[in-house]
Parts: C-alpha cells; sequence; structure tokens
C-alpha cells in the first residue's frame, strides 16, 4: 500500500502499478517515479546509514544533490554500485539495497560508532594513520568492515556504450525555464541546436510548481515548448542526458542515460552514450539547488530540503508527511507550506528566521490557517530512525550570531517532516569547469558566475536568478545573443507572461545556534554524506587550517558522490565565521569535471576488449596463425614470438629455431620493420644531416647500417638504408620508430630546410619483408626460380637489387640481422602469402624453419647487434655503442655537436659490454643491475646494468648485453649481478660480439 | 581539447595533432663554432611564458605537416595558426 501517495496529481502514472524491492521487501510504485519517491510514497524514510558515524538517514532531496539515498542496484555482472535514488527512474522488478548497515539499516552493528564518535573528529584519519601505527590496525579493521562505498561488479560489464560526436551552434545545459526559453529563441533562426537535461522530462522547476506562464499551467507551457521544439530538424533534445564537462574550445560532454529506465534489459542496445559536442555557443541553465539549514541533529530522516518536498508533493503526487514543519530564511519556503496544505498535510507551523517574515507568500500561507513563527529558529531534532518533533527557540541577529541560545525559550512541536531552507546556490559547476569566475553575492547570498573565458553564457537560477520572470527574460536574451552571435536571424519571440510576488530578501543562517557550544551540543551537520558537521570545521580552524581546499581535506567535506552539493556553501561560510574573514575571501574549493558521478563505460565507449587499441596484422599473419606460433605484441602489430612444435616451451622451440637458422636455414616475417622511400634531387643533401655516416659516398644498389642521433647526440633510430638511384633511397627504421622517424625527418624537412626539395613516403605497408637466414639461404632462393646471379661476386654483402621469384617481382637485399648469410625480399603486400608459402614448400628439402622475434633476438645478441630501445634509452651515444666509425668527420649531422659535450666525454659513461656468468649456467633478468663490491653496505653503488640476457643455443651457455661504467675499457675484468634474492653472481666483461666476431658467415 | 586549426585542412580537434614544442628555435647555421653553453641554449633552453607562445604542431593523424600555433598557455586561448615559412608550398 503507497500510504503517502496522493489520489490525485502529478506526473505519474497511477494505472501502470510497478513491483520493486528495497533492502528485500516488496513495494510498488508508479510508473513516472523515481525510486526516491517510490520509497517515500510506501513511507520508508530510512534509506542507508552515514559513511563514518552510521547514523541513519533518509531522502533529503529530489536530484542529483541527494547526498544520503545511495543504493546498489541490481547484482551480478550489471550491478551499478553508488546509484542515487533520486535519479534512478523506477522500472519493473527493480532490485535495490543500501549501501551501509550490517546487519540491517534498522539495527545498524557500526552505529556503536556513535558512541566514542569524539574519536572520529575531523582528521581522524590523518591523525591514526601517523602514529601509533599499531591502533591503525584495530580501526582499519573496524572502518573498512563496516563503511566504504558500493561493491564494484567482479565480472566485465556485459552493457554495450557509445561515444558520438556532434557540434552545434547553440548548445544549452538544463531544460528548466530559463533552457526552454533559449531554446525557443534559437530554434526559429535554424541555429543547431542541443538542449540537454539530466532529468527523464524536460521542464526543471516547473514541474514541481504551480506557477502559471501565459495564463495556463506551467506544466502546459513546457508541453507546447517541448512540441514547439520537436517541428524544429535543427533542434535535438537530450532528456536523461547530463552535461558533465565543460573542457577547452566550448568542447562539452553529456552522458545519455539511454535504456536505465527501461528496467533489467537484455543488453542488446546502447545503455549510456557519450556525447562530444564542440559548440559554437554554451548557454549555462543548470538552476541551482537549495541550501540545508544547520542545526542539530539536522540529519535525521524526515528532515528534507523544502524544494523537494514541493516536488514529490507536486511532481510525483507523494506527501511525505503527514505533520509538517517548515523552517526557512527566506520566501520560497512558503510554497512548500502552500503545496503541502493543499495536498491535505497538517502545516504545524512555518518556523522563519527572519523578524520581518516573508512578503505575499506569509500572507497566503497564513490566511490558510497556517501559524508562522518569524523571529524564531529549529535548534533541535528529536526522534529516533524518524524525526518526532522539532525544537524551536527565539532568534535574532544583533551584530553577530548567538553563541547560545537560552534553554528555557526552547518549545517543542511534534512533526514527522521538518521542510528546510536556507536560501539557494547556483549551480555553476560548469561555468567554473569553463575557466570562468564566480564571485560572492553580498546582496544574494551566494556565489554567482562573473565573467567567462569561453563562449558561454548563464541564465536563470544558476545565474542568481530566483524568479521565475527573471528566469524566463534571461533565457530569452541569451538564446537569442547566441543566435546573434552566430550570425544568424534573431526571432521576435516575446517574453511569456507570469504574475511577479513581493519578497522580502533572504537573511543569511549558516549555523543555527544550540544551547550549548558545538563540540558539546548534538552534531550540526554540514555534509551529510561525509558526516562533517560545524564541529569538525572549528576543530580544523583551532588546529590551525586557514585554506578551505586544505579544510576540505582536513574535515572531508565536499567529498563523495554528490560533491558537497549541498554542503559546501554552509561549510565555507562557516569556515569563514571561524577564521573571522567575509566568505568572499575563502572562496571555494575547484570545480572539477564530472559534475556528476559518470560510468567507466560512459568514458570507455566502444573502445573495450578487441577495439580497445588497433591490431596490426602482416600480410602473411594467417599462415603463421595456422602454423600454432604463439604471438607478441610490438607496438600495435601482432607478431609471431615463436613456433613451438607440438608442446615445446619457449625456451625449446628457440633453441630449435635458432640452431637449425646457424645451420641450414631460418624464415622470418620481418614486414613490421618501418619503410620510408625517400626521393628528390637532395635527397642525399637531406640524408647526410640526418645520418652520420658519408651518404654521399654510397654507390647506387648499396646498403649501409646507418643511425640517427637526436640533436643531443643520443642514438634515436637506427636501420639499414639503400641507395637505389642517384635521387633514391630506402630506409628502414625499428618496428617501433616507424612513425616517430617519419614525423622526425617531415619536422626538419618542413620547418628548417625547406629548401631541400625532398619527398617522404611511408612505404610500410605496401612492402612485406621476408627474411631468409642461414648456410642454404642463397639455395633456396635459387630453387624458386630466381632470376638473377646470387653469387657474392655478382651480389656482394650489403647490397641490393630487383629480381623475380617464383615469377614475382621483388628487391632483394644482402644484409643480416643474425650473422649468417641472409637476404631480405621486399615483395608487394599482395604477394607476400604466395612467396613465403613458395619459399617453406621449397625449404622442405633444406630444413627450413620459421622463426620468430624470441629467436631473432637471441639470433642478433649472439651477434652483439644492438636493439634501439633494448638496449639503449635515449641516453647513449654511438661511443658508447662502440660506433665512433660511423660518425663521419668531415660534416655536420643532426647531434653532432652534442657528441663534444663535456657529459658526452665523461670517462665513466655507461657503455655497451658483453658478459658471460663465471658458472656458465646462471641466466640474469634483463634489467638486473651490475655491482662492482660485494661486500658494500646498503645503498650499494651500481655500475650498469643488464639490458640483454638469454641462453646462447649456440654457444651452449648464457650471454648478455649491458651498458656498464666505462665499459669500452673493461674487457676480461668482473662485476656482478646483483639479484633480487640478495644473491650477486659475479659475471665476466666481454665483446659484445660472441659468435663470428670477424663476420665471414654473412659476407660469405 | 583544444580546436586547432590546420592552415592545410581546417579546424580539426586536438587529438588529430601531435606536439612540437617551442618554435622559432633556429638550428644554428654551423654548430660547430658554439661553445658548450651556446650549443646548451640552442638545445634546452625555452622560454615557458605565462601567457602568449608560438609553438609547433604536426597535424600528425591528418595531412602530416607541420605549422605553427599561437597560443596562450594560461587560457589556452589560439590567437591563430601559421605556416612555417615564406613563400609559396612546395
Ligand atoms: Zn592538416
Amino acid at each position: 500500500m503507497q500510504k503517502n501517495r496522493l489520489q490525485s496529481g502529478g506526473r505519474i502514472d497511477r494505472t501502470q502499478v510497478l513491483n520493486f524491492r528495497f533492502n528485500g521487501r516488496a513495494y510498488q510504485g508508479c510508473a513516472g517515479d523515481t525510486l526516491a519517491s517510490a520509497l517515500l510514497a510506501n513511507g520508508v524514510y530510512l534509506i542507508g546509514r552515514s559513511f563514518k558515524l552510521h547514523r541513519p538517514r533518509g531522502i533529503v532531496g529530489s536530484g542529483a544533490e541527494e547526498p544520503n539515498a545511495i543504493v546498489q542496484i541490481g547484482s551480478g555482472a550489471a550491478t551499478l554500485p553508488n546509484q542515487c535514488a533520486t535519479q534512478v527512474l523506477l522500472y519493473e522488478g527493480l532490485d535495490a539495497n543500501s549501501l551501509r548497515g550490517w546487519p540491517s539499516v534498522q539495527f545498524d552493528v557500526g552505529s556503536i560508532t556513535n558512541w566514542f564518535s569524539r574519536f572520529l573528529a575531523a582528521g581522524f584519519y590523518y591523525k591514526t594513520f601517523m602514529a601509533p601505527r599499531k591502533l591503525w590496525s584495530f580501526y582499519e579493521k573496524l572502518i573498512r568492515d563496516s563503511a566504504g562505498w558500493g561493491h564494484a561488479p567482479t565480472k566485465a560489464d556485459p552493457d554495450f556504450y557509445e561515444h558520438r560526436n556532434a557540434h552545434c551552434d547553440v548548445l544549452i545545459a538544463g531544460a528548466g525555464p530559463a533552457g526552454l526559453m533559449a531554446a525557443l529563441a534559437a530554434a526559429n533562426s535554424g541555429a543547431r541546436v542541443i538542449i540537454a537535461d539530466e532529468q527523464s522530462e524536460f521542464g526543471g522547476r516547473l514541474l514541481s510548481q504551480t506557477d502559471e506562464i501565459d495564463s495556463m499551467a506551467a506544466t502546459d507551457w513546457v508541453a507546447q515548448a517541448i512540441n514547439t521544439l520537436a517541428q524544429h530538424e535543427n533542434v535535438r533534445m537530450l532528456p536523461r542526458s547530463t552535461v558533465f564537462g565543460y573542457f577547452d574550445h566550448n568542447f562539452v560532454t553529456i552522458a545519455e542515460h539511454c535504456t536505465d529506465h527501461l528496467g533489467a534489459h537484455k543488453h542488446t542496445t546502447v545503455r549510456e552514450r557519450l556525447w562530444r559536442v564542440r559548440a559554437r555557443q554554451v548557454i549555462l541553465a543548470q538552476g541551482a539547488f537549495e541550501r540545508p539549514l544547520v542545526f542539530c541533529n539536522n540529519d535525521r530522516p524526515g528532515v528534507m530540503l523544502a524544494s523537494a518536498v514541493s516536488t514529490y508533493v507536486n511532481r510525483y503526487g507523494v506527501c511525505p508527511g503527514r505533520e509538517v514543519v517548515v523552517f526557512a530564511n527566506n520566501d520560497s519556503a512558503y510554497r512548500c507550506a502552500l503545496d503541502l496544505d493543499a495536498a491535505g498535510a497538517s502545516v504545524k507551523a512555518v518556523i522563519d528566521s527572519r523578524a520581518t517574515g516573508a512578503g505575499d507568500l506569509q500572507q497566503e500561507v497564513e490566511a490558510l490557517g497556517i501559524t508562522v513563527m518569524t523571529g524564531h529558529v529549529v535548534t533541535n531534532t528529536l526522534g529516533s530512525q524518524q524525526i518526532r518533533a522539532v525544537q524551536i527557540a527565539k532568534f535574532s541577529i544583533e551584530g553577530t550570531v548567538p553563541a547560545t541560545l537560552p534553554a528555557q525559550d526552547l518549545v517543542t512541536i511534534q512533526c514527522d517532516l521538518l521542510a528546510m531552507s536556507g536560501g539557494w546556490s547556483p549551480a555553476v559547476h560548469l561555468h567554473s569547469q569553463s575557466g570562468g569566475r564566480i564571485t560572492w553575492s553580498e546582496e544574494l547570498h551566494c556565489f554567482v558566475p562573473d565573467g567567462t573565458t569561453q563562449n558561454c553564457v548563464s541564465a536563470g537560477a544558476g545565474n542568481g536568478a530566483w524568479e521565475l520572470h527573471d528566469c524566463l527574460r534571461q533565457g530569452l536574451e541569451a538564446g537569442k545573443a547566441a543566435i546573434e552571435y552566430c550570425g544568424l536571424e534573431i526571432s521576435d519571440l516575446a517574453e511569456p507572461k507570469t504574475e511577479g510576488i513581493e519578497t522580502n530578501s533572504l537573511q543569511p543562517l549558516w549555523r543555527v545556534p544550540a544551547v550549548k557550544a558545538p563540540d558539546r551540543c548534538p552534531k550540526q551537520f554540514l555534509d551529510f554524506q561525509n558526516d562533517t558537521s560545524v564541529a569538525d570545521v572549528r576543530l580544523a580552524v583551532r588546529e590551525g587550517y586557514r585554506n578551505v581546499e586544505h579544510v576540505k581535506r582536513y574535515t572531508a567535506l565536499g567529498f563523495g558522490t554528490d560533491q558537497g552539493k549541498l554542503g559546501n556553501i554552509n561549510g565555507m561560510a562557516v569556515l569563514a565565521e571561524y577564521l573571522g574573514e567575509p566568505i568572499a575571501n575563502v572562496g571555494t574549493t575547484t570545480f572539477r569535471p564530472a559534475y556528476t558521478p559518470t560510468s567507466f563505460g560512459t568514458c570507455a565507449g566502444e573502445t573495450v576488449g578487441q577495439l580497445f587499441d588497433p591490431v596490426r596484422k602482416t600480410a602473411i599473419h594467417e599462415w603463421h596463425e595456422a602454423a600454432g606460433a604463439k604471438f607478441e605484441t610490438v607496438g600495435q602489430w601482432l607478431r609471431p614470438w615463436y613456433f613451438p612444435d607440438g608442446d615445446e616451451d619457449l625456451d625449446a622451440a628457440v633453441k630449435r629455431e635458432c640452431l637449425a637458422t646457424r645451420r641450414s636455414v631460418g624464415i622470418m616475417d620481418a614486414s613490421t620493420l618501418g619503410k620510408i622511400d625517400v626521393q628528390g634531387p637532395d635527397a642525399v643533401k637531406f640524408l647526410e644531416r640526418i645520418y652520420t655516416h658519408d651518404v654521399g659516398k654510397m654507390k647506387v644498389g648499396r646498403c649501409a647500417y646507418g643511425i640517427m642521433l637526436g640533436e643531443d647526440g643520443m642514438l634515436k633510430d637506427d636501420g639499414v638504408m639503400a641507395r637505389l638511384g642517384e635521387q633514391h633511397f630506402y630506409l628502414t627504421t625499428t618496428t617501433g620508430g616507424a612513425a616517430s622517424v617519419m614525423s622526425w625527418l617531415e619536422l626538419w624537412l618542413q620547418t628548417e630546410w625547406p629548401d631541400l626539395d625532398v619527398y617522404l613516403t611511408s612505404v610500410t605497408d605496401h612492402y612485406s619483408t621476408i627474411s631468409v637466414a642461414g648456410p642454404t639461404s642463397r639455395q633456396l632462393l635459387q630453387a624458386i626460380d630466381c632470376d638473377t646471379s646470387l653469387d657474392a661476386a655478382d651480389f656482394p654483402f650489403m647490397s641490393t637489387q630487383t629480381a623475380t621469384l617464383c615469377n614475382l617481382p621483388v628487391r632483394l637485399f644482402r644484409v643480416s640481422f643474425s650473422g649468417e648469410l641472409a637476404f631480405e625480399i621486399n615483395v608487394a603486400s599482395d604477394h607476400a602469402l604466395t612467396l613465403w608459402c613458395a619459399l617453406m614448400d621449397a625449404g622442405k628439402n633444406f630444413d627450413i624453419t620459421p622463426y620468430g622475434t624470441e629467436s631473432m633476438h637471441v639470433l642478433r645478441a649472439e651477434k652483439g647487434f644492438v636493439i634501439v630501445g633494448q638496449d639503449t634509452d635515449g641516453s647513449v651515444t654511438p661511443t658508447d655503442l662502440h660506433m665512433s666509425w660511423m660518425l663521419a668527420s668531415d660534416k655536420d649531422f643532426l647531434g653532432k655537436r652534442s657528441l663534444r659535450r663535456p657529459d658526452a666525454l665523461r670517462a665513466d659513461r655507461k657503455q655497451w659490454v658483453g658478459l658471460i656468468p663465471a658458472d656458465k649456467t646462471t641466466v640474469i633478468a634483463e634489467g638486473t643491475q651490475l655491482i662492482e663490491d660485494t661486500a658494500a653496505r646498503a645503498p650499494v653503488p651500481m655500475c650498469g646494468h643488464i639490458s640483454s640476457s638469454y641462453d646462447s643455443p649456440t654457444l651452449g651457455h648464457p650471454i648478455a648485453l649491458a651498458l656498464l661504467k666505462g665499459g669500452l675499457e673493461r674487457a676480461g675484468e668482473k662485476v656482478y649481478a646483483s639479484l633480487a634474492n640478495g644473491k650477486a653472481v659475479p659475471m665476466t666483461v666481454t665483446s659484445p660480439v660472441f659468435y663470428d666476431p670477424q663476420g665471414e658467415r654473412q659476407r660469405d | 581539447m583544444l580546436l586547432i586549426e590546420c592552415p592545410w585542412c581546417g579546424q580539426r580537434a586536438e587529438t588529430e595533432f601531435s606536439y612540437g614544442g617551442e618554435a622559432g628555435i633556429t638550428r644554428p647555421i654551423d654548430p660547430s663554432a658554439l661553445d658548450d653553453a651556446e650549443w646548451a641554449d640552442y638545445l634546452y633552453m625555452r622560454n615557458n611564458p605565462c601567457g602568449s607562445i608560438k609553438e609547433l604542431w604536426n597535424h600528425s593523424q591528418g595531412c602530416r605537416r607541420w605549422f605553427g600555433v599561437e597560443r596562450d598557455t594560461v587560457s589556452y586561448k589560439i590567437a591563430g595558426s601559421f605556416k612555417l615559412y615564406a613563400g609559396e608550398e612546395k
């Protein structure tokens, strides 16, 4: 039975009953309800327990500001933690649970912390973390078991999310009176308009109030406005869509909640959509938050914001109380009294802190026979799990707020609901995120937008305009101004007619004094979600905190899912009072995106699973897969790592692959090498400046190993480059460096040397590269119809020529990265698989063995070839790598001057060496640090590190490559590899070239 | 996310571009003639102003051209983009 549901009124559909569960119990609500309105309709006041003190808490608000009613929805992989009951739309079968409260919210063991809550004062966590550590483990167990937020799902999210980019002329955040008016003003001009609102329906406050616009009910005016906008194709309306981020250059993000309100669905459509909007003009019309009043036990279930009470009555047809007291320092709460009276509730009294009382609305309220007590305050509430009564005291401000109130004046009024209003705070979050300033208005007693840095304007309550006619007018003006900015025709839309009323100004009242001092009286809460009280802020100031950001972190004021939407302003005002400074000087904490909690799914969008990052596969990939290759990721490339034979492990496969390559022939897919085609009359001139060696002396058809340095003299990338013609070169780069080298070359060509006539083309994907290496590689190529002579005399080491293999046009390079006789074959990628298969087929007679990146690494390490990025780290010069011979003396090249800097000439630079473990059995992990003295006391000085380490199949013992201080001069000496387990392995320093140091095999 | 104007392609989102540091750092004609301090000045010293700065951007996900942008490091406002050398495009 929905005992608090009104017989009529509201925007819910009483004929559509929805069943739902809360904390295991079955309830019924209506279509159009939120979870919060349905719970209130059923008389459920106790929703959860507070974070730190486990105090019973109920629903306070009706929207994004709600601090208490945070619930867990559903279970399993699609469970949603930390959902705001005021924003969860009710659906059939909804299953919600309180986040906290064990064994139940009614009887919570954790609430014993109430008894020693004095020990949980501001800074408790910091103080306990600091000392003594022993004590922390005791508290940690207690706190972690009983506190904490919702439960994250442990399985992958089954839902779909998407990102959508959009551009518009005018983006309007908020579809209340100001936002709708702005949209109407912009729609006729033909401007591309996006209007987004976090609620399920457009209308904002108009859905919760009983105003009239243009002599019709405000809700009818809203319906008319929506209808008008819907007829414009240039207007996109996004309900259930929160504008949560405002970034540079009018880039705005919106989270659209597409399906949650439809109930438990089958995860077949997009659940949430992230809109990434670039807007020419942004109109911020998000409205304002009503502020709570701060008095003792103001957190008791049944204490609600006055505007929220009006919303539940007018929008949801729910009267949250029977006997109500209204407490305010401003006029707006009087509307709540009128709404409650119309709903049949008994309004016991309106308590107004102002001696003057209210304007026109007070007479309306009194005409209904409701008592208005001006110059009074509510100072305390009574009750346990729900409010039972309030304590009223006389109140006046003479200069300053009195420290305490006289106890003998207290009057107790029984009630089951207290509706409070401490005034309004504009939602300046997005304005502030955009870089706009905010200032404290001494007239309105709130922070208001003041000056923008981007193309945006604030309108309506978010701009401090409380009255309806001001909201409509500001919206209209903002809409017209935006259209004018876009150079479109301004419509002659007129401001709708509304009835104005006389109001009295608000009385600033940041905390209501109690009969005792703040640290002796019941808690006066500023931030409900974090249990931050007036006493906590006072303590922080006493302990020396001055800056609002520090106080925030010390007291936890403004943290949590609500980010202090209700509590922040009161907290800052109380801080200002204790600091003895004006609020304007204290300022606010920083507003950052996201405005409300936004799911990881929305942020990730489609980029999950296989779409997380692009995967590049070579043209031969399907053969590797069929052959059972194990793959590794190199940049975005998937490369064969090794080709296990049967159930071979990595070590066994690599040993077999390496030995076969040295004995007969190995074949490797090297297609991922970066390839750049360089052409133009100034190609030589350009490459002379890029590479360290003498490019001009290279003959056509010759290859060279080339290195390029950064201007700091450090090795940047390496590879084979070949001269294909007088003005035509072909460069290879490392797999990982392909894109950055291309961009680096373009940088110099475009910015520093635009006079050079040179053209660069990336041909990485155009050509696939197959490397065949081993003593029988020449015979293998001859076996597949090679049309040219491959003899050393005709085709010497480090040269290139075109040829046909199997009737396919190819370019051959006689280069070697294994130390064996080897050929690299470039073939158009379309033909790569054909050629590979032909080589494998013909290779049967030569014991051909495909090998992957791991064997490639081992083979090159045996030969002492460096891998840029593995053996180097951006701090290694060519000299450190024994490559001084590659530095041409008679020309300038990038980085050359840096090689003469004092740091490049230091004797103790880390330099490239080979290492062999003295026991010839221990394989040292890559990254292991080297030390000189095993007896040295910690911290032990380190003299280098191991960059590559393998168990060499060819040599039959482990080898390592390392960067060792002064390494060039240390061959034959002994150093120690310092293992993680504390042991030290003696290593002998050798040349980095372990195998065929004369290079006879590759020249064969 | 910045909105950057490529002089060749027009306004595009920041994600299409990569950053190249301060613009107008001219490479010395003869580096070998510089002493260590002068070379280090070219190599490492940058202005890092609080306010307007000219910097290099590359339209790496687009036309691959490098160009200059004048940007305010405080407000992130972009005054404009410019090609890096006078005269005709190649
Ligand atoms: Zn471009």
